[in-house]
């Protein structure tokens, strides 16, 4: 068996949710402690570094706010391609994955856009602005609601999946337009500077607990979203037994 | 297709008077502003752009639950999911004759609404250009929701949540347009240009996922 077969086929080994749920409990205890561990270097060096020059101590938002950002992003990316594994392969898992990834990424948004609001409340004066970052990240919490809101919906999963899948990827073009928003319209809030092609505009001093935290944050939500797929499967198996329960006592009668 | 396009155009305005609702709704929503904001003419003049085009896009969204409910409901979704002819192309054609029916009106009508909001001639000429460019691109999006809502019971109010967030790429660049052709410095032609690349762009992806849509809905 070449090499590519062989990855596919252990892929959708995973298909079988048994196989699926008994990778989770023993992947998830590690991955938590991994996260635990991330947390807390990231969270010592983001308390232990000196405050910004210009911003003072409220720079250390920065370090919560900007993982947040960017796993609301990540996020909605892993929910695309779930949704690509659901209409494409139809594999079993990916309608679970990003079912509980869903939450997941409001969550995240809701966290970045609040943090936003109480930094930009001492550096720019304001809670809110309508600036093209800002709102780009409203309307993708936005679209996080309205697809939970989607696919509660609807009783019957696989149906709720496929009709979730194609919003999913609709909304997907929201994606670029966010990560694109400061460097296509230049209003407040600031360009990137730590993604870019030219390296990290950023000193060492910050850049180095911020990506500690981001890394702790992205165990976090793998964490998470293990866990919440491990619900998603049980809470499934649940309602399949009692159908099956009321159908052999409505046989009985 | 010609027939098809005929028939839901034909329906759309004979049963139910979709589009005179349409154009009703709009009149509301855009009358009611003076009444929120206040009847300063200096002030209405200046948000009346982005007062006509919201009220577009509210009244585009009122009709658009219809758009394949009826299909469903009568069985004629089940004989367009197994002809011959590509199941895109049907919608495609399904939401030009939407748009026929509840846009076009709309696009006719703002110039009036214009009048009232104070606009001067340019502005109300961008506004219904920007309207006429842009509208398709609301339809297009507004099909995907449209297809997705038949699987629910009571979809319509979902399908505004989950449409309007789409939308707001064609708002912005419908709005900015106009404004640019009337207030300047900024020039008129690229956010025109943006607004007819999103409703070719929408004009693709759009009857492309309500195909896809429908199609899983169905079974």
């Amino acid at each position: 068996m070449s090499e590519t077969s062989l990855a596919i086929s252990k892929f959708s080994d995973l298909a079988n949710p048994t196989r699926f749920l008994a990778l989770a409990s023993r992947i998830i205890p590690w991955l938590a402690g991994i996260t635990a561990l991330c947390f807390i270097i990231g969270l010592y060096l983001s308390f232990s570094t000196e405050g910004d020059y210009q911003q003072g101590e409220t720079v250390r938002i920065m370090y919560v706010h900007v993982p947040a950002a960017w796993l609301s992003m990540m996020c909605y990316t892993i929910m695309s391609i779930s949704a690509i594994g659901t209409l494409v392969w139809r594999h079993p898992l990916a309608d679970v994955s990003a079912k509980a990834a869903a939450p997941l990424g409001a969550a995240f948004t809701l966290l970045a856009l609040v943090t936003g609001s109480l930094w930009g409340k001492p550096m720019w004066g304001t809670w809110w602005v309508w600036d093209a970052r800002l709102t780009s990240v409203f309307i993708l919490f936005l679209m996080y609601l309205g697809l939970i809101a989607l696919n509660r919906a609807m009783d019957e999963p696989s149906k709720a999946a496929r009709v979730t899948a194609i919003l999913i990827l609709v909304g997907f073009v929201n994606i670029p337009i966010i990560k694109f928003s400061v460097d296509w319209w230049n209003t407040l809030h600031q360009s990137a500077s730590v993604l870019r092609l030219d390296g990290p505009a950023i000193d060492p001093e910050f850049l180095h607990p911020l990506l500690i935290m981001a890394i702790a944050f992205t165990l976090l939500f793998f964490t998470l979203h293990l866990m919440a797929m491990r619900n998603e499967i049980w809470r499934r198996r649940i309602a399949s037994q009692r159908r099956m329960a009321a159908r052999m006592a409505s046989r009985e009668e | 297709m010609t027939a098809l396009f005929l028939r839901d155009l034909r329906l759309s305005i004979r049963a139910g008077g979709g589009a005179l609702i349409g154009i009703l709704f709009f009149l509301t929503v855009v009358a009611v502003i003076p009444f929120g904001v206040g009847p300063d003419l200096a002030l209405l003049s200046r948000i009346g752009p982005a007062i006509v085009w919201i009220g577009a896009l509210l009244a585009a969204l009122l009709g658009l639950d219809r758009l394949f409910q009826a299909e469903r409901d009568d069985g004629s979704l089940d004989l367009m999911l197994m002809q011959e002819t590509p199941l895109v192309l049907t919608v495609f054609i399904k939401c030009a004759a939407h748009w026929t029916a509840t846009s076009l009106p709309l696009v006719i009508a703002s110039p009036l609404l214009g009048l009232f909001m104070n606009m001067n001639e340019t502005a109300i000429g961008a506004t219904m250009l920007t309207l006429f460019v842009g509208s398709p691109a609301i339809t297009f999006i507004g099909a995907v929701g449209a297809a997705v809502a038949i699987a629910l019971p009571r979809g319509g109010l979902l399908v505004s949540v989950l449409i309007l967030p789409l939308t707001i790429p064609v708002l912005i660049f419908g709005v900015s347009a106009s404004y640019a052709a009337v207030v300047g410095p900024a020039p008129f032609l690229p956010p025109f240009l943006i607004l007819i690349a999103l409703t070719l762009f929408f004009a693709v992806i759009g009857p492309a996922a309500a195909a896809l849509a429908l199609r899983n809905t169905a079974d």
